[in-house]
């Protein structure tokens, strides 16, 4: 049930300071949206306001409008508790939980939001693990702790993760940039065929990354150290790559900066 | 709806959806709300039923809270969010629980203590002063702890620096282990258990009679594992780049240690043997065994006994008098005053000299 | 390394290095330094071996002369004719005491650590935990004068309440009158002075669980409760354990705190209610001052006794500790 995204105006602050300013863009369904640009220029903080993840931080706050779909996920009266369960995310480092067994970490999410008979969890346990390329590997070790797994392996497991809740959209916060040329390889694949059915969002550093996997692009760009960080153009990924309509993305492609 | 691909074609693993971001959600004023009702149904239930203590009213209040919020809760928002509203209500009324009776611990010392308290009472002994009469001080016995504090201090803090130093620096082999481990058992031993032990050597073999001296080595006892363990942590932080940087220019290692790794742990070993002395400072079970108190004052710690405040404290307790209960609560508060400024100080000295040993 | 080579070359010109009494001797400097911590590391050792030592001679004196058994006579007569003592009651209500405080002590230090970490505004958080460290460094006999003076007042109509409604219980049966200074109390306050002690540890455990495995629970759609107990309270389990058992150490060798709450009597008795029982470090504390020689190595039998506990409690805390650590996984 993959659904589109809307933003607009929207701008977060870290207690006094304003990390981003004023963005507005449009993310299509059952795509790929990749957000490039220089250290700090706030697309993991956008893309943290998009499931409302920037406020548990300390100071976090957000003002703006985004739409999922029809709804507005800061319209009071929302519980961010829901939009979480419903935009799932990807962390940059993969962060299991160490006490849970394989099999529990994928559960997690659904042992949270309802009643599943064992059967059931079954079920959505090993569609999960498949889908995100894992089963093959682990289905003889469902019950080992998932902290054993290597990196990529590791990373896979909190893709299942959020995948077995089937989330609306699906985040991923440089979820490659822990992990080795192979695992890469195997988590751009997986984006590849998860895209099918998730509205997918992936903040990454490697524009290698995000010329090979997104169907569209986002450059985001600061003025300066301090100033909030802004939208600069956001276009298919091929044009933003062979011919963008700003001099400053060009700069960033073409390695003059950042 | 949902996306075919790798959608299954068995039927059962449909994952139950919300399909609301929102829901009905209590306002906020509700958890007020709902405290001031429980305080109010707590009182009147207390007061129609006759109850005298006020613990029982509090408490009664704090359980017609919890249920309250939970029923209410999962009425309007549902099982999950009651829960949620649960666990936050009852880790609120623990802790306003537990911050009562310390409360009341701080207040009545110090509003009790003042009473008494007054430069004469610090200046004077209780020499000659009967257990009902006001009046008398505390002057002997402030002298014979910093006395004693002192002693052990002197004792504990080098052996407890230097075995720190040998653990981090030389450490590693069979022997090291051991210290380890031990140092371990020690942190663990009763402070009546470290007294029963001078009392046993220093007292019934040797032959000593009670001495501010005797209390000393028992204090040392309890002393030193905390100064290896907080010197130990503190030079583990001093990074090993500096050491090798040193030892790269032929200093030899002792010197190393000397002028590079101490110097830079140094705010934080002062710290933690700061911290040590004020924990000694309130020990009154090995000092009532080996010093044995006194009403007169006796400058010498190692002839006789010797008072000491916590022991003051205690025997003025014990007399039962007004005017002595009055002179344990103003020792009491000296006490706490005394390890308090060594507390304050300690930390102080942590913060001031964290940003040079840090990174 | 060329150490040799370079001890004849003058140092280079740092400014730090002024003296030069030593500056040719440093193989013996590096010697007496080394002599000089592993010496002071020893003498804890022998310090360790000695206090067991002496404590067990002392006690096998005693324990050679009593004409009672040791572990179960419930009397404590060793200036008697014949001496007779033993250990049962102070054991009885030591465990008591200890037990009652960690029952009270434990979820509410951990409710109260979870405020601090996870609960309370931030601007509160950080003066709370300074407060809570003070503390915990209040010395014991000031918590006792406090317990005896307004504690034992207060919980009397506690007693009175828990006589009339839970007297069923058989535990909570007064059957004697009389102030509450009993053992009931004394678990009390022993709860109230460990709380900060086991506060501090438990505070610091959680604060230190990896944000990436809260932010992971809450990436998943959970509550704040759901995030503390997917992904802080497993991490914090041995942490919480350990200041358990600290907390646990300190209620066992508590003893002015007690001596001057309790008023003891040489009786087993399962009305917690009810005035009397002792714990070891009490007896020792209140039966000191009177005894002559031999009582004194009565007393310090009893202590080995308490020592002996506390070691085990110490030991099985760190077996925990270690056999967790295996399972988390040491993957933060």
């Amino acid at each position: 049930m993959a659904k589109r995204i809307d933003v607009s105006g929207l701008t977060a602050y870290y207690g006094s300071h304003k990390a981003i300013e004023d963005i507005s863009m449009t993310v299509e369904p059952r795509s790929v949206t990749a957000f490039i640009g220089p250290s700090g220029c706030g697309k993991s903080t956008f893309l943290r306001t998009l499931n409302r993840m920037h406020e548990v931080t300390p100071g976090g706050r957000v003002e703006g409008k985004v739409l999922l779909d029809d709804e507005n996920l800061y319209a009071s009266g929302v519980d961010p508790v829901a939009v979480r369960r419903t935009v799932g995310m990807v962390f940059q480092r993969p962060n299991p939980f160490p006490t849970m067994s394989i099999y529990d970490n994928v559960a997690a999410g659904l042992r949270l939001n309802g009643n599943y008979k064992k059967s059931q969890l079954n079920d959505i346990v090993e569609k999960s693990l498949r889908g995100a390329n894992l089963w093959n590997e682990v289905k003889d070790r469902l019950n080992k702790p998932g902290s054993g797994l290597s990196g990529g392996q590791q990373q896979r497991l909190c893709i299942a993760r959020a995948i077995a809740v089937e989330p609306d959209v699906l985040l991923m916060d440089e979820p490659c940039s822990a992990l080795d040329p192979i695992s890469t390889l195997a988590i751009e694949d997986l984006i590849g065929e998860l895209k099918e059915r998730f509205t997918i969002v992936i903040v990454t550093h490697n524009m290698q990354q995000a010329a090979r996997v997104s169907d569209r692009t986002a450059f985001f760009n600061l003025a300066a150290v301090g100033q909030p960080g802004k939208l600069i153009e956001i276009d298919e990924t091929e044009r933003i790559f062979s011919n963008p309509s700003v001099q400053a993305t060009e700069d960033y492609i073409s390695g003059r900066f950042g | 709806m949902m996306s075919q691909t790798i959608q299954d074609r068995r039927r059962p693993a449909a994952v139950q959806r919300v399909n609301h971001l929102s829901h009905a959600r209590l306002p906020r004023w509700a958890q007020p709300a709902i405290a001031v009702a429980s305080i109010a149904a707590g009182c009147g239930i207390g007061l129609a039923a006759g109850w005298h203590s006020k613990v029982q009213w509090g408490l009664l209040a704090a359980m017609i809270f919890v249920l309250a919020s939970f029923v209410i809760t999962t009425r309007v928002e549902g099982a999950r969010q009651a829960k949620d509203r649960v666990a936050t209500s009852v880790i609120w009324v623990s802790f306003i629980l537990a911050i009562v009776p310390l409360l009341s611990l701080s207040w009545v010392t110090i509003s009790k203590g003042i009473e008494v308290l007054d430069p004469y009472f610090l200046t004077h002994s209780m020499n000659g002063v009967l257990d009902a009469a006001p009046g008398g001080g505390l002057y002997h016995a402030l002298l014979g702890t910093i006395e004693q504090v002192a002693l052990a201090a002197l004792i504990a803090a080098p052996i407890g620096l230097l075995t720190a130093i040998y653990l981090v620096e030389y450490g590693g082999g069979t022997l090291a282990k051991a210290i380890t481990f031990f140092v371990d058992v020690m942190t663990g031993i009763p402070s009546i258990v470290a007294g029963l032990f001078i009392l046993a050597t220093w007292n019934l073999m040797l032959g000593f009679g009670p001495s501010g001296f005797a209390g000393s080595l028992a204090l040392a006892i309890l002393m030193m594992p905390v100064v290896v363990r907080s010197t130990e942590e503190m030079l583990k932080l001093v990074p090993n780049e500096l050491r090798e940087a040193s030892l790269a220019l032929g200093v030899p290692k002792w010197r190393t240690i000397l002028k590079v790794v101490l110097p830079t742990a140094i705010g934080g070993i002062t710290t933690g043997v700061m911290l040590a002395v004020a924990r000694i400072t309130g020990e009154t079970a090995p000092v009532l065994l080996l010093v044995f108190g006194t009403k007169l004052i006796n400058p010498n710690p190692f002839e006789g006994a010797q008072a000491s405040l916590p022991l003051y404290v205690y025997e003025q307790y014990a007399v039962g008098t007004d005017a002595s209960i009055a002179r344990a609560w103003a020792g009491a508060l000296v006490l706490i005053a005394f390890v308090m400024l060594l507390n304050l100080v300690a930390r102080g000295i942590a913060r001031w000299k964290a940003p040079k040993t840090g990174r | 390394m060329a150490t040799t080579a370079h001890s004849e070359v003058p140092p280079p010109k740092g400014p730090a290095i002024e003296t030069t009494k030593t500056k040719n001797k440093v193989r013996p400097g590096d010697r007496v330094f080394l002599g000089l911590s592993r010496g002071s590391g020893i003498t804890l050792l022998v310090i360790m071996a000695a206090i067991a030592a002496f404590l067990t001679y002392r006690a096998a004196l005693a324990i050679s002369k009593d004409e009672g058994n040791f572990f179960t006579t419930f009397e404590w007569n060793p200036a008697g004719d014949p001496p007779v003592f033993g250990i049962a009651v102070l054991a009885f209500g030591t465990v008591v005491s200890s037990i009652i405080a960690m029952v009270i002590a434990v979820p509410v230090a951990v409710g109260i650590a979870l405020f601090i970490s996870h609960y309370a505004p931030r601007k509160l958080a950080a003066p709370l935990a300074y407060v809570v460290d003070l503390l915990a460094a209040v010395p014991s006999i000031i918590y006792g004068l406090w317990g005896a003076i307004f504690l034992v007042p207060y919980l009397g109509g506690l007693n009175k309440w828990l006589d009339q409604y839970m007297g069923w219980t058989y535990i909570f049966d007064k059957s004697s009158p009389g102030v509450a200074r009993n053992l009931f109390t004394v678990g009390i306050l022993l709860a109230i002075m460990i709380l900060p002690i086991i506060t501090n540890v438990t505070r610091e455990v959680f604060l230190q669980v990896p944000r990436m495995h809260e932010e992971a629970a809450l990436a998943l759609g959970a509550t704040r409760w759901e995030v503390i107990r997917m992904s802080v309270l497993p991490f914090g389990r041995s942490g919480i354990i350990s200041a358990s058992m600290l907390g646990l150490g300190r209620a066992l060798g508590e003893t002015m705190a007690v001596a001057v709450v309790l008023s003891p009597s040489f009786l087993i008795s399962g009305h917690l209610l009810d005035p009397g029982g002792g714990t070891f470090a009490q007896n020792i504390a209140a039966k000191f001052n009177e005894a002559d020689e031999f009582g004194r190595d009565a007393l310090i039998a009893s202590g080995l006794v308490l020592f002996v506990i506390t070691l085990l409690v110490n030991g099985a805390a760190r077996m925990i500790i270690a056999r967790r650590k295996e399972y988390s996984g040491a993957n933060a």
